[in-house]
């Protein structure tokens, strides 16, 4: 039979973790070219998604790293509203409504996983709308910010001293706002059809106001002002203005999605190009190795054969976080990479705390039982000089998004690598490398 | 075994030479604020070929738009800051560096804040760091039940943030080093690294304390000498990780590795030599007290 010791054991199960995490956390294409001797071998090595169903439970996942904003590009708006026309009591149900209503134009543009939130702080409430991937900035702010209130209004007197008379008809009483091309002149407009209760409206309003101009307006400002040839029964319109095709289809959005029911504002807007998401990237993943690549040196120059040990830990650490970030998904940032590079860092801190002490109690004692008393003890200082990093973790990362703290997409990513990290590093630089030199240690004994 | 406690003095004149000369800057040239806090518009092109910042400085201010500065970071990018401006005014600074360039502009990056984002901002980051620094506080005195370690301890945690402030101080007012969003997640970050080392040390302390006996300045010392290789053997190797991103982390997070980099060296300095210095020298004092 064979026999297998227990930290031996658990060293398999480890490795065998390991192999799991490495699994995932490789890129999904891997190209693998030899050429040499004459043997040719040019393939690619794609990873298969996890497709599993078990009974009614489907599980799928692609293991693909999912990158924030200033990684693959993309804008990151706050809009603040203005609510100081309505009262107090109603500004969080206006808050909601312009929410869900940039929501939806948000969508109908077309951006894919776009984030829309709302914040207050102080009185100031605010709209953060996330747009990954998207190249016109430009156009998608002012799709959002625009109110887009549609009002029909009665035009009374004459053209010099015309009045304006808002009626009850407006944006809210739509079905549906398409792009339409006027089939004489050709040019871009706006076809609308009513609800049952605009449709009423509508007729009555063109009867009432045959021969006469009925003005469409749009936030307080005619769009159009067709004249009446007779009553329109079957509740439907065209606004036909000076539009250029953009221009009627961001309308189209607005309408559709409705009005805001508050004024807002852009206050503040960060772009950031996919060219320079993609270079962030590189440059990272070169840092990151260059600095991986100094600290297994040292620690291998430093301490020897323990060196080795932790080298081992830190390369598994390494290969489970990234697994992680996987598999949570954690969003990565570029200062969420820094936090990791930082970890990768302090990951070595606990073998290194062991490593020194150990070397204090080899002279006293035999050297398996030295090792163990390095362990028991480093492992409190450990503990308790960790938590404090993780309290300031979780300040940063403010996971109940509470208002009176900064909620920063790149700084929760740097927050959430590192606290990641650090709990990672505690399994890795304990666990991992206890078992690696209890085994070592063992068989030197033999 | 080390006198280290022998050389408190010295200590206190590099401290206090160190956070003196910040805060002579911070009085003299205050802090560069970036425009997370000020407001402001940051925008990033690449062009085709380096021109000199008179010649793009000329090109965009005839389009009527005042430019506060020109940075060239690295090839022919170049970072331009203006004050808070509106959309319209972004394409008029494009137009007017593709009137210079022929046509060979690329954005790569455009921040753009308004003014009322900044005093929102500095309120939150006073809220986090209050908390922030009250809960380690609270950490360290559950941890050590003991006055003396604990206030000595978050003594020096604010030596730590000192030194961080002042010498941003400095590298901004030479360098350009910005105050943003991403220094007070550094300056966060560092709070705890700084009590990190210093609770490993006093939990040295506290063990020979019960093991061996005798009085604080010999504990200190045996501590002090135990802790030391481990202390600066850690901190080289998060130094290693920060200085691959100084240096070829791009511009982004530059300042962010500095940052952390200075609180680093910072924290684990100060921890032997600032805060179980001071804790010997109070337990000094309080028994030169009881023998009168």
């Amino acid at each position: 039979m064979f026999h297998l010791s227990p930290p031996a054991k658990k060293l398999l199960l480890i490795l065998f973790l390991t192999i799991v995490c490495l699994f995932i956390s490789l890129p999904q294409n891997i190209p693998f070219k030899i050429k040499t001797l004459g043997i040719k071998i040019d393939r690619t090595f794609v990873r298969p998604n996890l497709d599993l169903k078990i009974g009614r439970l489907e599980i799928k996942k692609n293991f693909d790293l999912i990158l924030g904003l200033d990684l693959a590009g993309g804008s990151h708006l706050v809009f603040e509203a203005d609510t100081s026309k309505i009262p107090a009591e109603k500004v969080k149900d206006a808050i909601e409504s312009v929410r869900n209503v940039i929501e939806k134009r948000v969508n109908l543009f077309g951006v894919s996983e776009p984030v829309v939130q709302t914040s207050s702080f102080e009185g100031k409430n605010r709209i953060v709308v996330e747009l990954p991937g998207i190249k016109d900035t430009q156009k998608a702010a002012a799709l959002i910010g625009k109110t887009a209130q549609l009002v029909f209004a009665e035009v009374e007197g004459a053209s010099a001293s015309a009045k304006l008379k808002p009626t009850t008809l407006t944006g809210a009483d739509l079905i549906t706002a398409r792009v339409e091309f006027d089939q004489t002149s050709g040019k871009p407009g706006v076809g609308i059809e009513f609800n049952k209760e605009g449709d009423t409206k509508f007729a009555a309003l063109t009867e009432k106001n045959v021969g006469k101009p009925l003005a469409i307006l749009l936030d307080g400002e005619v769009v159009s002002a067709p004249i009446v040839q007779e009553k329109i029964i079957g509740g439907k319109a065209q606004i036909s203005g000076s539009f250029t095709t953009d221009e009627a289809k961001s309308l189209t959005i607005q309408l559709n999605a409705g009005a805001l029911s508050l004024p807002i504002k852009l206050v503040e807007e960060r772009t950031v190009g996919a060219t320079l998401g993609a270079e962030s990237v590189q440059r990272s993943v070169k840092a990151g190795l260059v600095g991986l690549a100094m600290v297994l040196l040292f620690m291998l120059l430093t301490y020897g054969g323990l060196g080795l040990v932790a080298d081992i830990g830190l390369v598994v650490f390494a290969i489970i976080t990234l697994a992680l970030y996987k598999l949570i998904p954690v969003v990565l940032t570029l200062p969420g990479i820094a936090g990791f590079l930082l970890s990768v860092g302090m990951a070595v801190d606990s073998n290194i705390l062991i490593f020194e002490r150990f070397k204090e109690e080899r002279g006293r004692r035999p050297v398996a039982d030295a090792l163990e008393i390095s362990f028991g003890r480093a492992w409190d200082s450990i503990r308790d000089a960790n938590i404090a990093t993780l309290l300031t973790a979780f300040i940063l990362a403010n996971p109940f998004e509470w208002n009176f703290l900064n909620t920063s997409g790149p700084v929760r990513g740097f927050a959430i690598t590192l606290a990641l990290g650090i709990g990672i590093s505690l399994f890795t630089g304990i666990v991992v490398s206890r078992n690696l030199l209890r085994v070592f240690v063992k068989e030197k004994k033999k | 075994m080390i006198d280290w406690m022998k050389y408190r003095l010295m200590y206190l004149i590099i401290s206090t030479l160190v956070i003196g000369a910040g805060v002579f800057s911070l009085f003299k040239w205050g802090l560069n604020l970036g425009v997370d806090f000020k407001g402001g518009a940051i925008i990033e092109y690449r062009l085709a070929k380096s021109y000199s910042t008179e010649e793009l400085t000329q090109g965009i201010e005839k389009t009527g738009i005042a430019v506060t500065s020109i940075q060239q970071t690295e090839g022919s990018n170049y970072i331009f800051r203006f004050p808070p401006i509106e959309q319209a005014q972004k394409e008029q600074i494009k137009q007017g560096l593709e009137k210079i360039t022929n046509n060979s502009v690329t954005e790569l990056r455009f921040e753009n804040v308004g003014p009322s984002i900044g005093p929102d901002l500095v309120k939150k980051t006073i809220i986090a760091l209050i908390i922030s620094a009250s809960s380690i506080l609270l950490w360290v005195a559950y941890q050590f039940k003991n006055l003396k370690f604990g206030v000595t301890a978050i003594i020096g945690m604010f030596h730590d943030s000192l030194v961080l402030i002042g010498s941003f101080s400095l590298l901004g007012h030479f360098f350009g080093a910005e105050i943003d969003f991403l220094f007070v997640t550094a300056l966060l970050t560092i709070l705890s690294f700084s009590v990190h080392d210093t609770i490993v040390n006093y939990d040295r302390i506290r063990e020979s304390q019960k093991k061996v006996g005798g009085d604080l300045k010999f504990l200190a010392n045996k501590a002090t000498s135990e802790t030391m290789v481990r202390s600066l053997n850690n901190s080289f190797t998060i130094i290693f990780m920060l200085m691959a991103l100084v240096l070829l982390g791009g511009t982004t997070v530059k300042w962010f590795a500095i940052a952390l980099l200075v609180g680093t060296v910072s924290g684990t300095y100060s921890s032997p030599f600032v805060s179980v210095s001071l804790l010997v020298t109070w337990d000094e004092i309080e028994k030169k007290l009881k023998r009168r």
